[in-house]
Parts: structure tokens; C-alpha cells; sequence
């Protein structure tokens, strides 16, 4: 989706500003949003793709105002309320300091046994595309989950890398099968990503899960 | 006095998640000394000090820095690191013509078995939304400078393939022990943004 999280190429978010000495968690209760959204994951099953995006899926404002893990808790709290963990309004009347007791929970799904790896799959189909290859992404912009960044799309490239069959996030992302595929670190030089503005000597190393390219129909 | 909405905003945050924790602990739904365990983990166990480890191993031992570059997630798991997000780990090797530098544009992909959890500057927008474009300004911003002859090569972690840079070892460090390499070896050295550190007295 062509939302807020795509943030590569974007000006105008400023200097990078570098935190001295900086602690694993800004307070308890980044760690406490950490350690119950891994728990939280556990219970309910779901995808790694799902979840990257049900941080996409928050609206832009909230994404950059709430921060990392500020993130981290408006996505648990939805996935709570989604999956019945929590009823409607019973956050915010214990926040108001009413003390009705915690409603019970529903029957969650059972958990299911995790695969041999979370994300490589064996696949029959050999890569179609080799190091070296000048390929070309597609034009590839749905309205749900991908991983092909913004400022990758349509643009020619080579192939770095050659890496195993995995889980194809958009559509795992959306409960439409694995969909497993070669993945390519595709080099990019600056110039066919910035154009004039490109800083010379300079190239991107994107990871392009197979369907996103296409031979370069240039050669 | 000043008003801090940062501080407020934290504050707020801080009573939403710890009613929700107490909620969630009610119905069963977890266990806090659950929460309190993983915690602990990312704070005290998982953290750049392994991936120091793995970087100081190859600079010594060149059989492992063969083994590293040719199968990164095997290599460290010699060492022991691995799990999530560390699943697939390739590591780049920086050269004196090649400078690698790693950035997650769609989210914040780190390797956390090595790294331990992400610094707020590399979840940022700014450096988000700036490494791939120009990187030799943000380095530059960092305090790392880079001849113009160097290539940069920005990865841009958006699989489940997760990089560890392996910086150069500095000059004159060639009597100094593992161990003592280790400390030249700073979380911002392995994602790109710095070089190793000169040992004491140099540089």
C-alpha cells in the first residue's frame, strides 16, 4: 500500500539525531508493549506479514506521532479488540477507573505447529533469474501488503544475489496462501533510483521477492 | 515551568499499557513474569556484544571468515546466536573500495541475535527516509566520511534476510587478542554507519 511506513526517498524529516547512551527501552512500559506483543503473537497465531501490516494499516498520523513502540501498542490493541481478547471500551473504563472485572476471554485458535522454518520453503520451480541479470520491477502498487519499496518500482537493475524460496508477504499478509518464491538482492545504482539528484559512487541493495521482477526488456 | 508533551505523552502511554497488562493478566491471557522474562532477554542477554563477538572471530580466523561470508546464520550459530530475526543472516564485508551500510525503509528489520533491538535513530524517519538517497550526507552527519572513490552500497532489508556488516579491522590492532578486538567492535560499525573503533592511545 502506498502509505506513510514507505518512507525511502521522502524528504523532510530533518537530521538523523543520534541518542547517547542509549537504554534498550525508553521507560517500562516500551518493554512491557514489547514483551506482551511477542506474548500477544504467540497466543494468536497470525503472520509476521500480518503483522508488519497492521502497523501500515494505522492511519499516518497516529504512525508517526505515537513512535515505535507507541506503534507497536495501537497494533496490539486492535488485534485484541479483533480477535475478542478485549471487549469494546473495556481498556479505556479501566483506564477510567471503573473496576468492573475483566471479561472472560473467547476460545482462541489452538496453536498450530509451527513449520520447520518460519519462512524459507522448498519449491520444485528452479530461480528465474541468475546474478548478473539486468531485470526491471514491475509497476507494482496494490492496495494491501508488499515489500517492494516505493521508489523501487519500474526501475531496472541487476541481480546481486540469489536467495532461497520464501513466504511471498503480500500474500501471506492477507490469509492467501504462502505463495513461496526465489528472493534477489537487486543492485540499483543511485542515479536510476534519484535521478540529477543521485550522490554519485552510491547504489541500493533492494531484496526483490520474484514476482516483483521482470527481465529487463531493454535487453 | 515547562510544559513537556513528550513527557506527557509517555505518561500517557505508561498508564494505557499498564492497565492493559493488568486486564490482559486478569483474564489469563498472560502471565507478567512471562512478559518480565522476555524483557530481561532483549535487555540483558541479546545485544551488539555477540555480534562483536562474531566480527572479532573473523577478523582472527580466517577459516570462519570463510565459513561467515559463505553461510552468515551457520557461522554464527557456531557462536551460539541465533533466533528470531536472525533467521537468514547474510554479512557484508566492508573493503577498502566497498562501504556497506544497512537501512529497513518499510519498517525496522534489524538482526536482532546479533544487534540486539533496534537504536531509535535507525527506526527514524529521518534515517529511514534518508539513507538511500544520500548516504554519504547521513554518514557524513554521523561523522563518517567516506572518499569519494569508496563505493556505498546501501542494503535495504525488505525480505526476511536479515545483514550484519563485518567492518575492517583497524590498522596496527594485528597483537591485540580477540578479546581485546571485541571492544573495537560498535553496534554502529555492523550496521554501516561507523568504522571500527582504534584501540586506546591511537587515532
Amino acid at each position: 500500500m502506498n502509505g506513510i511506513h514507505d518512507m525511502g526517498g521522502m524528504h523532510g524529516f530533518g537530521r538523523v539525531v543520534v541518542e547517547r547512551d542509549e537504554p534498550v527501552f525508553h521507560g517500562r512500559w516500551e518493554a512491557r508493549v514489547f514483551g506482551i506483543s511477542a506474548l500477544a503473537g504467540l497466543r494468536l497465531g497470525g503472520s509476521i506479514d500480518a503483522r508488519r501490516h497492521g502497523l501500515e494499516r494505522l492511519d499516518p498520523v497516529t504512525y508517526l506521532r505515537d513512535g515505535y513502540y507507541g506503534r507497536w501498542l495501537a497494533r496490539l490493541e486492535r488485534s485484541l479488540l479483533e480477535q475478542g481478547v478485549l471487549a469494546p471500551g473495556e481498556l479505556e473504563a479501566r483506564l477510567a477507573g471503573r473496576r468492573a472485572p475483566a471479561v472472560p476471554l473467547p476460545p482462541l485458535p489452538a496453536p498450530a505447529a509451527p513449520p520447520p522454518h518460519p519462512f524459507l520453503r522448498d519449491v520444485e520451480r528452479a530461480a528465474r533469474f541468475r546474478a548478473g541479470d539486468r531485470v526491471r520491477t514491475r509497476n507494482h502498487q496494490p492496495a494491501g501488503h508488499t515489500r517492494l519499496a516505493g521508489y523501487a518500482r519500474a526501475r531496472r537493475g541487476v541481480v546481486a544475489r540469489v536467495y532461497p524460496a520464501c513466504v511471498f508477504p503480500d500474500t501471506n499478509a492477507h490469509e492467501q496462501g504462502e505463495q513461496p518464491q526465489h528472493v534477489y538482492a537487486v543492485r540499483f545504482e543511485a542515479r536510476e533510483l534519484w535521478g540529477e539528484s543521485a550522490e554519485p559512487g552510491s547504489c541500493v541493495q533492494l531484496d526483490c521477492f520474484e514476482s516483483y521482477l521482470e527481465p529487463d526488456p531493454a535487453t | 515551568m515547562s510544559h513537556d508533551p513528550d513527557r506527557d505523552e509517555h505518561a500517557r502511554l505508561a498508564l494505557r499499557v499498564e492497565a492493559l497488562e493488568s486486564l490482559l493478566a486478569e483474564k489469563g491471557f498472560l502471565d507478567p513474569a512471562q512478559v518480565d522474562a522476555i524483557v530481561r532477554r532483549y535487555e540483558q542477554d541479546v545485544g551488539p556484544l555477540n555480534g562483536a563477538q562474531v566480527v572479532a572471530r573473523a577478523w582472527v580466523d580466517p577459516a570462519y571468515k570463510a565459513r561467515l561470508l559463505a553461510d552468515g546464520t551457520a557461522a554464527i550459530a557456531e557462536l551460539g546466536f541465533g533466533g528470531p530475526q536472525g533467521e537468514y543472516m547474510v554479512v557484508l564485508e566492508n573493503t577498502p573500495a566497498v562501504h556497506n551500510v544497512v537501512v529497513c525503509t518499510l519498517c525496522s528489520c534489524y538482526p536482532w541475535p546479533v544487534l540486539g533491538l533496534p537504536p531509535a535513530w535507525y527506526k527514524s524517519p529521518a534515517y529511514r527516509s534518508r539513507i538511500v538517497r544520500e548516504p554519504r550526507a547521513v554518514l557524513r552527519e554521523m561523522g563518517l566520511e567516506l572518499p569519494a572513490e569508496v563505493e556505498v552500497r546501501v542494503w535495504d532489508s525488505s525480505s526476511e534476510v536479515r545483514y550484519l556488516v563485518l567492518p575492517e579491522r583497524p590498522a596496527g590492532t594485528e597483537r591485540l587478542s580477540e578479546e581485546a578486538l571485541r571492544a573495537l567492535v560498535t553496534r554502529d560499525a555492523m550496521i554501516g554507519v561507523a568504522k571500527a573503533s582504534q584501540p586506546a592511545g591511537r587515532g
